[in-house]
């Protein structure tokens, strides 16, 4: 079953893999992860704020990202990017942006919908008394997000903040349909130079597995130092 | 923007000769549908069976379940789908890889068995935690009334907690509609991979794009409504959403 197959060819792409492939996924996951949560956490206080007209355009915004599949998003995305970018600096022609640039983009505005519902389950957790004690010692409305309400919202979220975040790492492959040379691009492009197809998938395969398992076992770890400080 | 705006394009016959654009990317949208609706049958009962399992007092039934729900969760559905397509017929006897490799409609079959299975260990956690969200009374009540284990999970549990579970399924089954966009990447033309080929045809971006998008709010809001009907009419008398 594995007789015919060569491992030797892992080894040698080791090298374009890593620096090229997984280089790009991680920065690519971190800095989506990063814009989702603040823009996320954006949308869970326009949806909160009382506001009707805030609270309907995020909740528009979310419903309506949620319902696409990142797919269609990852090419909508693609192609209409370069002409936001030509109505925002005002050139003559639709800019070329570069391929990390679109992704990064794409999945920070599609993330932001999913972050944004995390957070908002966050904030609603926190008990009434606290904002009225902030507001009692005179903090502004930005003051009490900022000091009492989010970074206990942030902290009790953390667990399926991460948890998102690894869900995101894996969606990342995603980008494969813009031939981009991601972890999983990068697998696919060395398979199909060298007609190693079985091998390259597989390791593809048990690399992500191996680090979505640790972050996972982390996020239950954290989870149950959580629970018994609350 | 200096791009030319053409609404008229899904009336225009396709290169393919199926009809007019609009036609193709309805049968996209047929296509999708029967992807995930077979992808859902498979999530649904593989995905209960394991479910059941990880709720079960044997230890054996309840490594297997969760080393089952790590295996699927933990590897991206573009990689799993991979793993189905170009991995499996290489591994399996001569024979049978190559009768895979020649079936008719590869993809759709790959695609419907990848995003089942990947759906399923999500099916499988939620029924879990509907399980052990009831009371613990009503498995000892059922144990009280001589059921065997089957037939408690059977009789008590599984009908309780199947619909109490009923909300979080909905928006799993919407995100096997959504998944199956992914086979994009094994040559399936549902409705994203039409969009795709339209768009790569007849130049008109974001006409093909604007159509997909509506076609999939559409089949959403189509899927809420029904299981917000279905929720009320299966509801638990007694409890909050009940009658």
């Amino acid at each position: 079953m594995f007789g015919n197959l060569d491992f030797d060819v892992i080894r040698r792409a080791l090298p374009y893999l890593f620096y090229e492939g997984m280089t790009f996924t991680l920065t690519l996951t971190f800095l989506a992860a990063l814009g989702g949560l603040i823009f996320g956490t954006a949308l869970a206080l326009m949806r909160l704020s009382g506001l009707k007209i805030l609270g309907r355009i995020a909740g528009i915004y979310v419903d309506f990202m949620r319902s696409l599949p990142l797919v269609l998003v990852i090419f909508w995305f693609y192609f209409l990017v370069p002409y936001i970018g030509q109505w925002v600096t005002g050139a003559s022609r639709p800019i070329s942006v570069g391929a990390f640039a679109s992704s990064l983009i794409t999945f920070i505005m599609f993330e932001a919908a999913y972050f944004s519902e995390i957070m908002r389950a966050g904030i609603q957790s926190i008990s009434r008394g606290q904002p009225a004690a902030a507001s009692a010692l005179g903090l502004t409305y930005a003051q009490t997000m900022r000091y009492v309400v989010l970074p206990q919202a942030f902290r009790n979220m953390l667990p399926v903040l991460i948890t998102q975040t690894i869900v995101l790492f894996q969606d990342t492959s995603l980008v494969y349909v813009l031939s981009i040379t991601d972890f999983l691009g990068a697998a696919s492009k060395v398979a199909q130079r060298d007609g190693r197809l079985v091998e390259m998938y597989l390791f593809a395969a048990v690399v992500y597995f191996t680090i979505s398992c640790i972050a996972s076992y982390g996020v239950r770890r954290l989870q149950a130092r959580i629970a018994i400080i609350r | 923007m200096n791009y030319n705006w053409n609404w008229g394009i899904f009336f225009q016959p396709n290169p393919m000769g199926t009809g007019t654009y609009l036609d193709m990317l309805l049968s996209g949208l047929a296509l999708t549908l029967k992807t995930a609706a077979l992808a859902w049958v498979i999530a649904l009962i593989t995905g209960s069976l394991v479910g059941v399992m990880r709720t079960l007092p044997s230890k054996g039934a309840n490594w297997f379940g969760f080393a089952y729900v790590e295996f699927f969760r933990n590897m991206p559905l573009l990689v799993q789908l991979f793993l189905w397509f170009f991995v499996l017929p290489e591994l399996l006897p001569k024979g049978a890889g190559t009768w895979l490799k020649q079936l008719p409609n590869a993809p759709f079959w790959t695609a419907a068995i990848g995003v089942g299975f990947f759906m399923s260990a999500r099916v499988a956690v939620q029924l879990q935690a509907g399980i052990s969200s009831l009371p613990r009374g009503q498995k000892m009540a059922a144990t009280a009334l001589g059921l065997t284990t089957a037939q408690g999970y059977r009789y008590v549990l599984l009908p309780m907690a199947f619909r109490i579970i009923l909300p979080p399924l909905t928006s799993e089954f919407l995100n096997t509609i959504k998944n199956t966009a992914v086979a994009i990447t094994i040559g399936l033309l549902e409705l994203t991979g039409q969009a795709r080929s339209m768009q790569e045809f007849s130049f008109q971006v974001f006409e093909a794009f604007t159509a997909a998008t509506i076609l999939y709010l559409l089949v959403n809001a189509v899927v809420v409504t029904a299981m917000r009907f279905l929720e009320r009419w299966v509801a638990i008398p007694g409890y909050i959403t009940g009658k």
